[in-house]
């Protein structure tokens, strides 16, 4: 992280950036001596860095247990549908917020208020009688979100070119916006949620087995099942809000660990969170390295990087044949 | 541990699916669930793994199944089922094994020896240990039903509830798996489609057909031509080897459309004829013996 906070539009030493982080963070060493340095390294790279991380934990936990309680390898917070809330929510602000020039607070609140309602509609959908059949939930999902992006697209219509600019990124994903006051929040979110779930490593484990399996083995399937999804959807709120939608981190990032590590939720989940976290450090210094001083959308480095590879380890894991 | 199964009535969407059921396994028994497709066995042994609240009735495996908490109820009671494993892409044969020890512990509890030691004892009994480090997915039929058995053990249960656990699998692995079943020593309830099998294995049989129990009891004594003919729709007849083993012999030529032949035409009670009106309770229905059949399987 501190050379991914080194490298930008300018280039700091990592000696350099290594002082001035322990300067802020202990209190103690030499203040840094370049007032301006000092600005990029702590007031600009650094929240941007530890955001990335934060995202990229987030989003790959979300897509993990999304995965289990779905029983289905491809869902994410995507194909349920949070990902559009989100998006709808953000687009809304941007497009008719006026001129607001600190549209970004807005769109956050915004969009983690769409991504809630996704959820909160998959939830009510996806359920009868109590009952939460995974496939019904993922269909719901897939329908909300097409409602959702619908939704979107006419909203689009209406915007102005620079505005449609701001939309298109904002769709891309993006952590350049970090600030420090937004990480408390994420902070807490991403932890907290992370460290709920893996308590539920045991059951999830159990819910690979079936859903009537999982209940003979003394797991109850459907709380198992809404708890869980409450906890993905606000875990997945709350980092979208603040870094757009950016997809494929929690598809393919939980396959990873999976086919490495195995599928034992309660290293899973933990080794996802850090891989997700690299993940994304890296992909956004990419993203600001590639093109200077341009920057690019994550959404389309994440995909065009992580793809390739995710395609090489499938074809070489013999275990994926048989089913 | 003593499984009572008591007035039980389930239903489904509206529809009655179990009437009256009344069964009781007693310690270390095996018995042995029968009868047509659609007849409720499965939905039987949901009510008894506590998936399926009963409408009417009580299913005890010490205490009533749902008075216990699901956890509890689970280091009572273990499955096999017919999910086969369900979708464990990426856990390996020990890790499935290992799940078996889920209920016995709260959220924040950790593998502990007795957790390790249980998981080993239930690899080496069900002789799974030559496989242990493989993946679920590559493993034959007969060795995945081993897993799942052994994963069952695992939970150190007092009732086994086996769902078709032969299924697909070729003779002698049929064989294998029923001889590891027996050798637990665990009172067990088995849904099993093949009548021999079903001989083969199980002290008692309970016949299901459409929903209530026709008739329970000692194997021979079960498995009659009328009940064949009237619950299975096969023309046949049981007989006892001279080697101990019990065979259904089946007839050369199937039923007539009306489901009538020549010999034993009424031997089964009149409850059997129109066992899907709603009156035909367990306890009402005579069997061969004119037994009820609460009392036949003690």
């Amino acid at each position: 992280m501190i050379v991914a906070i080194s490298i930008g539009a300018v280039d700091v030493p990592v000696g350099d950036v290594w002082g001035i982080v322990l300067h802020h963070v202990t209190g103690t060493g030499p203040a840094p001596a370049d007032p301006a340095l000092d600005q990029i390294v702590w007031n600009f790279r650094t929240p941007r860095v530890v955001l990335a991380a934060l995202v990229g934990a987030g989003l790959a936990v979300s897509g993990a247990v999304l995965q289990t309680v779905v029983s289905n390898p491809l869902a994410d917070p995507v194909v349920l549908g949070f990902s559009y809330g989100a998006t709808l929510g953000a687009v809304l602000v941007i497009t008719f917020g006026g001129g607001m020039a600190l549209a970004g607070i807005g769109a956050s609140a915004a969009a983690f208020a769409g991504a809630m309602a996704a959820g909160a509609l998959v939830f009510a959908l996806g359920q009868r009688r109590g009952r939460m059949a995974p496939t019904r939930l993922v269909l719901a999902g897939v329908a909300v979100g097409y409602v959702f992006l619908a939704a979107t697209s006419y909203v689009q219509l209406q915007a102005t070119p620079n505005e449609l600019r701001t939309v298109t990124f904002w769709m891309l994903g993006s952590v350049a916006g970090a600030q420090w006051d937004q990480l408390p929040t994420v902070t807490v979110v991403v932890l907290a949620t992370t460290a709920l779930l893996s308590l539920f490593g045991r059951r999830l484990n159990a819910l690979l087995a079936g859903d009537e399996s999982a209940t003979a083995l003394g797991v109850d399937v459907n709380r198992l099942r809404a708890v869980v999804l409450v906890l993905a959807a606000l875990l997945t709120g709350t980092v979208i809000a603040v870094s757009g939608s950016i997809g494929f981190v929690g598809l393919m990032i939980p396959h990873l660990v999976r086919l490495t590590i195995g599928a034992d939720h309660r290293r899973l989940l933990p080794l996802s969170a850090l891989l997700g976290a690299v993940y994304l450090v890296l992909v956004d210094l990419l993203s600001r390295t590639l093109d200077r001083p341009n920057e690019l959308p994550l959404g389309i480095l994440t995909a065009l990087l992580g793809a390739p590879f995710f395609l090489w380890l499938l074809r070489r894991n013999k275990g994926l044949d048989s089913v | 541990m003593k499984l009572t199964v008591d007035r039980l009535h389930i239903t489904l969407d509206r529809t009655p699916i179990l009437r009256e059921v009344n069964l009781e396994a007693r310690k270390g028994d095996i018995v042995g669930l029968v009868g047509p497709n659609g007849s409720g066995k499965s939905t039987l042994l949901r009510a008894v793994y506590r998936s399926l609240r009963p409408a009417d009735g009580v299913v005890r495996v010490g205490d009533d199944v749902w008075a216990l908490s699901a956890r509890a109820a689970a280091r009572r009671t273990a499955a096999v089922l017919q999910d086969g494993g369900g979708n464990t892409t990426g856990l390996t044969v020990t890790e499935i094994v290992a799940l078996g020890r889920a209920p016995h512990h709260g959220l924040l509890g950790r593998d502990g020896a007795a957790d390790h030691r249980a998981v080993q004892e239930a690899i080496d009994r069900c002789g799974v240990l030559p496989f242990a480090d493989r993946d679920f997915a590559s493993l034959s039929g007969g060795e995945r039903q081993r897993v799942l058995l052994a994963r069952a053990l695992a939970q150190r249960p007092q009732l086994l509830v086996l769902d078709e656990v032969t299924n697909h699998l070729d003779i002698r692995a049929r064989f294998e798996l029923l001889d590891l079943i027996r050798a637990t020593g665990v009172t067990t309830l088995a849904v099993l489609h093949d009548l021999d099998l079903a001989a083969r294995l199980c002290d008692h049989l309970v016949v299901l057909h459409k929903g209530a129990v026709i008739t329970a009891g000692l194997v021979l004594k079960v498995l009659t031509p009328a009940v064949l003919r009237d619950v299975f729709g096969v023309r046949a007849t049981t007989e006892r080897h001279p080697d101990g083993v019990i065979r259904v012999v089946y007839g050369a030529q199937p039923l007539a459309d009306d489901g009538t032949t020549d010999a034993d035409s009424t031997a089964v009670g009149d409850g059997t004829a129109d066992a899907d009106s709603t009156t035909a309770g367990a306890d009402t229905t005579p069997d061969g013996d004119g037994r009820s059949a609460e009392g036949a399987v003690r």
